[in-house]
């Protein structure tokens, strides 16, 4: 509760000390969190988060960290805001009931006052300083403390009551959270960036073909290094997730170890038998040409072995994947029920690539999958650059967990036809399967072959393979495809 | 603290003057508070003056954001009038003790 007594301005050691906000990813980018006993900025238009990031500081810190703290709200009123934040699974009353919590609504209504000589804002001062006395805060949210700008016309007196604030802010020793609007050709409307510099955190939403990506950029960190990048994020029922753009780049581990690819035929293409283990795989193929049941196949052999699997479906729901790998003999409900396989479904046009990139991150944080398949990457539309950036992110983050991971990728019916999607990701994948049809004397054939494996030789021969009731197969190599009637682009 | 007027009749106007300690400007607002009301409420007013310092809880409940406050709980609308008072013109206004002038 004396937090008063301890002289926090001034750390133990010459490092910087940092306060985990316990937002995934968040921490990952900025290396251990917010500047600890500063005042760090969160600013960004009108929808962008900063209330929730805010909310999710405070909830994760009393939660996971067991520091208290206060919440000064000057937009939303604390029945409003406990009722807005419910959605993303937080109790707030229970946290206010344990003392863990105090919301204060700081009301300021330009109409109701009248300014007759000279103030100052000591009122706010005794407020914020009864509350973090009261259950001993280490954490502190000002939400949008530039509503004072509204409410007040004095911007003489609010400039230097803002001073006095922050620097009262750090002599209490809490790490605190300060959001404001973002301002036309500055940081924020009342260039509040002059005075709370230590740690700036900016919030965007981009639109693109109608479709959300909120981003955050660390945009100033003193004494401490951070991800310069912009991060897309996530604000859902999870709470908040950043998707940092790998930390781990390609210095990740590299594995030996083989993981068969759940179709027989296929192993055998591959010299070494199998895929490594950590490896990324593309199975591009036209319509038809049982891409999902690659993937499902893929799966089953995972769970077989009594490894966990993700499955990320952007085409169909979980229970039609199921229903239909039926036919071809595959049980997948027996993997869901003991656990081993969880299927993630959404359709890719819910919100960005990148979003749903965000929101498979944290999927495979929560699940610890050792395999993970992506069915399909061509749902998703936008620029290919953009597909390409995303993707990489993806793949790196598996890669740096070893996760086994299949993607596959519907590519035009034409043979060989390479689409955008495909073009952007071939170079990040460590395997290059395609599926393609040919069709000859009235009837069609499906073939495959093995277009790429790092670090292993491959078959050049094209296979053909038969989708039956027992799954996808490939047919003795003295099969030899037939040459197509069509003439080929 | 209380000054309860010997009157204190059904117009009585009930005032509170929010502080924290003994500040330069708060004392200044409660010496133009005084001689104000003397002036224009002289017998039909009550002045109670709380300081934030002794009682910080008190602050929440009449939303006191900038001291000093005046607030006019009685007669309604409730009524806040921020600073050390000098400006008398506005504070008259601000109580609706002299009409607002039309801009």
């Amino acid at each position: 509760m004396d937090q008063r007594s301890s002289p926090v301005t001034k750390p133990p050691s010459p490092q910087l000390q940092k306060v985990p906000t316990g937002i995934d990813g968040f921490d990952e980018i900025t290396l251990g969190g917010l500047p600890q006993g500063r005042s760090a900025l969160l600013c960004g238009a009108a929808g962008c988060g900063k209330t929730v990031f805010g909310v999710t500081f405070l909830v994760e810190g009393a939660t996971r960290f067991d520091d208290p703290g206060v919440f000064v709200s000057f937009e939303e009123t604390a029945p409003d805001l406990t009722t807005n934040v419910a959605s993303l699974g937080y109790d707030l009353q229970d946290l206010i009931d344990r003392h863990k919590l105090i919301i204060d609504h700081v009301q300021v209504e330009r109409s109701e006052i009248e300014e007759a000589g000279e103030y100052d804002l000591e009122g706010l001062f005794v407020r914020l300083g009864y509350a973090i006395d009261r259950i001993g805060a280490k954490r502190v949210v000002l939400d949008t403390l530039e509503s004072l700008f509204a409410g007040l016309s004095d911007a003489a007196i609010l400039r230097a009551e803002l001073r006095r604030l922050f620097a009262w802010l750090k002599s209490k020793g809490v790490t605190a959270i300060i959001t404001a609007e973002r301002g036309e050709g500055q940081l924020t409307r009342h260039g509040l960036e002059e005075y709370v510099s230590d740690c700036v955190i900016l919030l965007d939403n981009q639109v693109y073909d109608q479709i959300v990506t909120r981003r955050l950029r660390v945009v100033k960190y003193r004494g401490s290094s951070h991800g310069t990048n912009e991060y897309p994020f996530l604000i859902d029922a999870g709470g908040i997730t950043v998707l940092p753009i790998t930390s781990v780049g390609l210095a990740h581990e590299v594995l030996d170890e083989l993981v068969p690819t759940g179709i027989a035929g296929i192993d055998g293409m591959l010299s070494a038998g199998g895929y490594y283990r950590g490896s990324s795989i593309l199975v591009s193929g036209a319509a038809g040409t049982g891409k999902t049941i690659f993937g499902a196949q893929f799966a089953n052999s995972v769970c077989a072995r009594g490894e966990r699997c993700l499955y990320f479906a952007f085409e169909e729901s979980p229970h039609q994947i199921v229903r239909n790998m039926r036919s071809v003999s595959l049980d997948l409900r027996k993997h869901v029920d003991a656990g081993l396989l969880a299927f993630k479904a959404a359709r890719p046009s819910l919100h960005g690539f990148e979003m749903h990139l965000a929101g498979m991150y944290r999927d495979v944080e929560q699940f610890k999958p050792a395999a993970v398949v992506v069915d399909p990457i061509s749902a998703f539309r936008g620029p290919a650059g953009e597909i390409h950036a995303a993707l990489l992110r993806i793949v790196d983050m598996l890669k740096a967990r070893c996760i086994t991971a299949v993607f596959t990728s519907l590519s035009p019916a034409i043979q060989h036809q390479m689409t955008d999607a495909d073009r952007s990701v071939s170079s990040l994948m460590d395997v290059w399967i395609s599926l393609f049809d040919v069709e000859a004397n009235g009837e069609r054939h499906r073939g495959l072959h093995v277009i790429k494996s790092r670090g292993m030789s491959n078959s050049n021969q094209s296979r053909e393979y038969l989708l039956t009731d027992e799954g996808m197969h490939l047919r003795d190599p003295q099969f030899k495809l037939p040459v197509s009637s069509r003439s080929e682009v | 603290m209380n000054e309860a007027s010997p009157q204190a009749a059904a117009e009585t106007v009930h005032l509170r003057l929010y502080v924290a300690g003994q500040t330069e400007k708060s004392v200044a607002a409660l010496a133009n508070l005084r001689k104000l009301c003397e002036a224009h409420l002289a017998g039909k007013y009550t002045i109670e003056v709380i300081d934030l310092t002794q009682n910080p809880q008190l602050a929440e409940g009449d939303q006191i954001l900038a001291l000093p406050t005046l607030v006019r709980r009685l007669p309604p609308p409730l009524k806040k009038i921020i600073g050390d008072l000098s400006n008398t013109e506005r504070v008259l206004v601000g109580l609706d003790i002299r009409p607002r002038e039309t801009p």
